[in-house]
């Protein structure tokens, strides 16, 4: 097993984890590690070819693509550590990471601090409980994107939309980009649920027809979706008998919102709002277990990529800044111990990272008094750090030996540091 | 001609104002409920020559994903969005592809090119 430590992990590299590894980086922290399941950074992005993005941060209207790609050249640019096609199967609230690709096998992450930027996932059909059969041809609406957008599929080609959200609006005007007839968009709301240019530039544009205050009541076909029927609600949500109309299609698309992922958060004892399906969170996005952050559709799922963003940045500067503290409270520990003719030294254990801030003193008294010259050796596992000559020692004279910061390397990976005295030829 | 009231929603940003536009034939006399200056500059495109954004994907020969996403450099006449996705729907780019690597000049006489939004290496 692979096993590495660091000061940051970010889970996911989509808009959060990306400002969060570059905010973490820029915070001063050393080694920013970013872990994507998928094969590229960027995440959902990546497949959001539409424009409407980066007016916030940018003042500029970009494509998804051109959004994620300039915090991918950033993370680059700061030094932050991608593993991608890595998937993480479990976190602890001591912030280790266990993780597996196809490169390094196994792999053991241990984390001075965590970022969790993994995102949402889309409501599925099963949430619904729409009756009917299970045929081929029900996707939700960010799955068909994927598939159209990246792979290069068309999922079906005559479509039923459920719900008018974001995803559904913009997946009805690339499907009919793409040659594909959108039948009717359906939502069971009295107003559309996604951003009102969305649908004037979706929806309005292309003529979809779109049916509020109605819901899909069944799905038809036994091998493929052959039709849905929609019916229309009441004031309750509940479908009024005697309604219904069997629309023909080979596709229903689902945008019938988002969740926040929060699995791994559960694995590490992350405590979960119930309104929001995200982590509770602190104004620095830390979480209720010290060390492990949240930033975007993971707490709660945003309108804009560009507030996802923000709140990366600031999950990922807080990290940092805890990791960097962690690190100069906590460093390891060396043992410091009494080699030939010492009687025992001050202080007992010594922080190696304590020399990146001043010199330290070690104190000590020998055992047998030498009345010749000597060499008071400092060593680090065997290996000579420092030496100093002395005229004689005696018992009842204490000797004092001061690490300079310039010894910091030759005791750092070490695990005892020890003193004798040798007598001079 | 006759003076008249069309009611759009702007869609230069995320707000969508909702835009009551006064005008004769394309001639914009006013405008009503928006919220900042690109409101005003919407309704008069819209009302004389109403623009849209062409984003669609194009196949990638030996690329590391099979397409790549496209867009338009600027907004491009309603009339233009489907002859240009008929047109870019022709195209086979070949890996490596660069960002905003141009995959067609001058779309349909509109002096618009539509660009790459990404660059795409070549297959592993």
């Amino acid at each position: 097993m692979l096993e590495k430590r660091c000061d940051v992990a970010v889970i996911g590299s989509g808009p959060a984890g990306l400002a969060a590894a570059i905010a973490a980086k820029e915070a001063g922290a050393q080694d920013v590690v970013i872990i994507e399941r998928d094969v590229e950074l960027g995440g959902i992005l990546l497949q959001c070819v539409h424009n409407g993005f980066g007016l916030e941060i940018f003042k500029e209207d970009l494509t998804g693509p051109e959004y994620a790609y300039r915090f991918i050249e950033r993370a680059k640019e700061v030094g932050v550590e991608a593993l991608v096609d890595t998937f993480v199967l479990d976190l602890t609230p001591l912030r280790e990471i266990y993780a597996i690709n196809k490169r390094d096998g196994m792999i053991k992450l241990d984390a001075r601090a965590v970022v969790l930027a993994m995102g949402c996932r889309e409501r599925p059909r099963g949430a619904l409980a729409i009756p009917g059969f299970r045929p081929a041809g029900v996707y939700t609406a960010g799955t068909a994107q994927r598939l159209v957008n990246i792979e290069g599929y068309m999922p079906g080609e005559r479509f039923v939309i459920l719900g008018s959200g974001d995803i559904g609006m913009i997946m009805a005007r690339r499907l009919t980009f793409e040659g594909a007839k959108v039948e009717r968009m359906i939502e069971i709301l009295p107003y559309v649920s996604g951003l009102r240019r969305n649908y004037v530039q979706c929806v309005l544009d292309y003529d979809i027809p779109l049916q509020l205050r109605h819901t899909v009541t069944f799905v038809k076909g036994h091998d493929r979706v052959e039709a849905v029927v929609s019916s229309e609600v009441d004031e309750n949500w509940q479908p009024i008998p005697g309604t219904e109309e069997t629309i023909p299609c080979d596709t229903l698309l689902l945008s019938v919102g988002l969740i926040p992922e929060n699995e791994l958060s559960k694995k590490a004892g992350v405590q979960l709002d119930p309104l929001t399906g995200g982590p509770y969170v602190d104004e620095t996005m830390q979480t209720n277990v010290p060390g492990i952050f949240a930033a975007g559709n993971v707490v709660h799922v945003y309108d804009l990529v560009d507030w996802v963003t923000q709140a990366g940045y600031l999950a990922g500067r807080h990290a940092g800044e805890y990791a960097i503290q962690r690190r100069k409270e906590s460093g390891r520990r060396l043992r410091v111990v009494a080699g030939d003719n010492v009687h025992h030294v001050v202080p007992h254990v010594f922080d190696p990272l304590s020399l990146e801030r001043e010199p330290q003193e070690l104190q000590f008294r020998v055992r047998h008094p030498v009345e010749a010259p000597v060499w008071i050796k400092v060593e680090a596992d065997g290996k000579l750090v420092k030496q100093k000559k002395e005229r004689y020692v005696r018992p009842s004279e204490m000797i004092m030996l001061k690490l300079s910061p310039e010894d910091y390397d030759k005791i750092a990976g070490a695990r005892e540091l020890s003193v004798r005295v040798e007598e001079k030829e | 001609m006759a003076v008249e009231t069309t009611k759009l929603i702007c869609i230069t940003c995320p707000l969508g104002c909702e835009l009551k536009v006064t005008h004769e034939g394309k001639r914009v006399l006013e405008v009503e409920g928006h919220q900042c200056k690109r409101g005003v500059e919407y309704a008069q495109q819209e009302i004389s020559d109403p623009r849209r954004m062409i984003i669609t994907t194009v196949r990638v020969k030996g690329g590391f994903h099979a397409l790549v996403p496209v867009r338009s450099t600027e907004p491009v006449p309603k009339a233009k969005i489907f002859p240009i996705l008929r047109k870019l729907r022709e195209v086979e780019l070949k890996a490596p592809v660069e960002m905003h690597q141009v995959v067609l000049a001058n779309a349909e006489g509109t002096g618009i090119d539509v660009v790459t939004s990404r660059p795409l290496p070549a297959a592993n």
